[in-house]
């Protein structure tokens, strides 16, 4: 049994307009029909540009937010629609850590009332007192526990994300969403944290659901892959299927795009999208891709690609596209940007 | 500018440099002391060529740019040292000068095309009135201009977006925007702090694809501003790391990225993940956290954070500041011999 699980999840939020007497004139579709599971002990990678509705489902599936349609299952309990009372207890095994360290702790709060608040909320009283915990967390994450009676604003970026990171362990949770957790961070400090959470990951068995634009990032990280797109899972699989061999044209050009420090490798083939990701408040038709895709046809915008394990995909490798890609060759450049031609 | 500050130019400034910075020195008044936020920077662009500034937050990339750009405020900032476009200092005469370049001889892209564009004024006349000002046109031709500069950097039916408000406009149609705006009064220098560094993968890409296609057409210098390795390797001809207000290692892209020589870089290069790289060893990040500006540590500013001074002789390192050297060429500031800096990159060259 999966410790999470997501079936057919989907959240819309209304779009408000008129003058005076408001009503809904449409849905920003968010997220759309996603299934997705995470093991005990597993990290997901969750990767797509800004705006695909990557933070919406990680939002959902702490249950900050009610989807609209959909369930989530954690540990074989559908938690869709559960109160606040009722999901007070599960709370505590499915924590957050957000991207941005300086607006997610609170600046009139001492790091040890941030680490410690959830342990008094949830009333655990852990083994010689909160104040010991909190010191042996600072000190976990590689803070120093002296550091207890500080305030954040005394604390650097990355040492600030480290408290985020101490906050969400303080109640032993199963399963971490982290939301981009080091995007705001320099690169050298960014490597810091991504240690600290493997190695935390490999010590406490915490499965991770790992949301991050950076794909290099999220491969160093994640055990399974997901690709989103405008509120869909367009490309999902182990590390090695979806950044060795990608099937959806859209994953091609995510990777191909990420440039690259070194100077002296063989050229990779160069795929430049034109334009920027549609408005999600009235996607395309068909597939979504579509709109920025060179491969579609007629096809696309008719049927929605469904999202399965199509020929020549290994196992659990599942790719929503009409006309995927062939994983063994190196295709031509693709330069659909009118500007770059 | 008079004559005679013509013949005080700068002995180390080479020929083919139309901007060249010497012994630059920024520091801020604030409530807690002194920052020193360049320390004794020199650096040159030479015409046609791309300079990728690397360095984390805090090490004086943008400073030094918003120096060259003349956009420090007076009360706060005391600037020293040389900055020479062509024949013109830059930080002496301020005002009328400056105002006269910026935005025409001088561009600047900013990181964040939203807050950078006015919310009022539709992009057309954002883009016009640079041209106008400097160029003394009139409004239609200022429009047509607007018109022409959004059709080179690729935002569809530019005739009709040219009457639309920045809201209008998606992040990466923005920065086309503010690239266009840039490159209207076709300047020698264009400044591009972070372009990229708001915007998704596949829409960096463009962008970086289009600053390179534009320079070509233009040859316009660029400085490009970045955090990110990879979007230098992309881009730069020429690349110094910076550290704590100071350049740590300068020189070729290749040079630098391909056989880095300060220890600094090592560290940067080996704390990135990449697409290639093995999944299963964790990366080797810099440890510590970068210095204080306001009470910098002594002698090299990396040593706190630096695995070499033993190898350097440590009392070197602890005490003194290294300089950059040597003069021209691939160069860097560390104590550590050509020959032991080869041999230790040679050893974690595998791993980075």
């Amino acid at each position: 049994m999966s410790l999470l699980e997501l079936d057919g999840l989907t959240k819309y939020f209304p779009v408000m307009g008129g003058f005076i007497l408001k009503k809904q004139v449409g849905d920003v579709h968010a997220v759309d029909g996603v299934d997705l599971t995470v093991g005990t002990g597993e990290t997901v990678g969750l990767v797509g540009e800004s705006g695909c509705g990557k933070s919406t489902l990680g939002r959902l599936a702490a249950r900050l937010y009610e989807p609209t349609s959909g369930k989530v299952i954690y540990e074989g309990r559908d938690i869709s629609h559960l109160s606040r009372r009722e999901l007070a207890p599960i709370r505590s095994e499915i924590q957050m850590i957000f991207q941005d360290p300086y607006s997610s702790l609170n600046p009139r709060q001492t790091v040890g009332t941030i680490i410690g608040g959830p342990m008094e909320i949830n009333d655990i009283k852990p083994e010689g007192g909160v104040e010991h915990r909190v010191r042996e967390l600072l000190e976990i994450v590689g803070l120093n526990p002296e550091h207890y009676n500080r305030f954040p604003h005394e604390f650097s970026g990355g040492q600030r994300q480290r408290i985020g990171v101490a906050r969400a362990l303080a109640l032993n949770p199963k399963l971490i969403i982290a939301d981009e957790p080091v995007s705001a961070l320099d690169v050298s400090i960014q490597a810091q944290v991504v240690n600290l959470l493997q190695q935390l990951q490999r010590d406490l068995g915490i499965a991770f659901l790992f949301i991050a634009h950076d794909l290099a990032v999220v491969r160093h990280f994640s055990q399974r892959v997901a690709v989103m797109y405008l509120g869909k899972i367009v490309e999902i699989g182990e590390r090695t299927d979806i950044y060795e061999r990608p099937r959806h044209p859209y994953t091609h050009a995510l990777l191909s795009a990420v440039p690259e420090a070194t100077i002296d490798v063989e050229q990779r083939e160069r795929i430049r999208l034109a334009g920027d990701v549609p408005s999600p408040i009235d996607p395309p038709s068909g597939c979504r891709f579509r709109t920025r895709c060179w491969k579609a046809q007629d096809k696309c915008a008719e049927e929605i690609p469904p999202l399965v394990q199509i020929t020549g995909n290994g196992e659990g490798h599942l790719t929503a596209c009409h006309f995927p890609e062939d994983p063994t060759t190196r295709g031509e450049d693709v330069v659909l940007d009118p500007a770059l031609a | 500018m008079t004559a005679v500050t013509l013949t005080e130019r700068s002995p180390g400034r080479r020929g083919d440099a139309f901007l060249s910075v010497q012994d630059l020195h920024v520091s801020f008044r604030t409530e807690d002391g002194v920052v020193k936020a360049v320390n004794g920077l020199s650096f040159e662009v030479e015409r046609g060529t791309t300079l990728g500034i690397v360095g984390q937050s805090g090490s004086g990339k943008s400073v030094t740019n918003l120096a060259i750009l003349g956009l420090h405020s007076k009360e706060h900032t005391e600037i020293t040292g040389e900055i020479w476009y062509g024949d013109t200092e830059l930080i002496g005469p301020g005002g009328r000068t400056m105002e006269r370049l910026r935005g025409n001889r001088i561009a600047m892209i900013f990181q964040d095309p939203l807050t950078s564009l006015s919310p009022y004024h539709t992009i057309g006349r954002q883009i016009s009135e640079v041209y106008r000002k400097h160029k003394g046109a009139s409004k239609a031709e200022g429009r047509d201009r607007a018109i022409e500069m959004l059709q080179r950097v690729g935002i569809p039916n530019a005739k009709i977006r040219v009457d639309d408000y920045p809201h209008h406009f998606s992040g990466g149609m923005r920065q086309r925007a503010m690239i266009a705006m840039a490159l209207v009064c076709d300047p020698d220098l264009l400044i591009a702090d972070e372009p990229t560094t708001a915007l998704d993968v596949t829409v960096q890409a463009q962008i970086l694809d289009l600053l390179r296609n534009l320079q070509q057409d233009f040859g316009t210098s660029i400085i490009l501003i970045t955090h990110d390795l990879g979007v230098v390797a992309h881009t730069a001809d020429n690349v110094m790391v910076m550290y704590a207000g100071r350049a740590a290692e300068r020189g070729t892209a290749a040079e630098v990225l391909g056989a880095p020589r300060h220890p600094y870089t090592w560290g940067l290069l080996s704390s990135i993940p990449r697409l290639s790289s093995s999944v299963d060893v964790p990366l080797k990040p810099v440890r510590g956290t970068p210095p204080s500006l306001l009470n910098p540590p002594s002698g090299c500013p990396f040593h706190p954070r630096c695995d070499y001074p033993q190898l350097a002789g440590p009392e070197l390192c602890f005490t003194e500041r290294p300089e950059l050297s040597p003069e021209t060429g691939h160069a860097d500031a560390c104590y550590l011999t050509l020959k032991q800096k080869q041999e230790t990159f040679a050893k974690i060259k595998e791993t980075l």
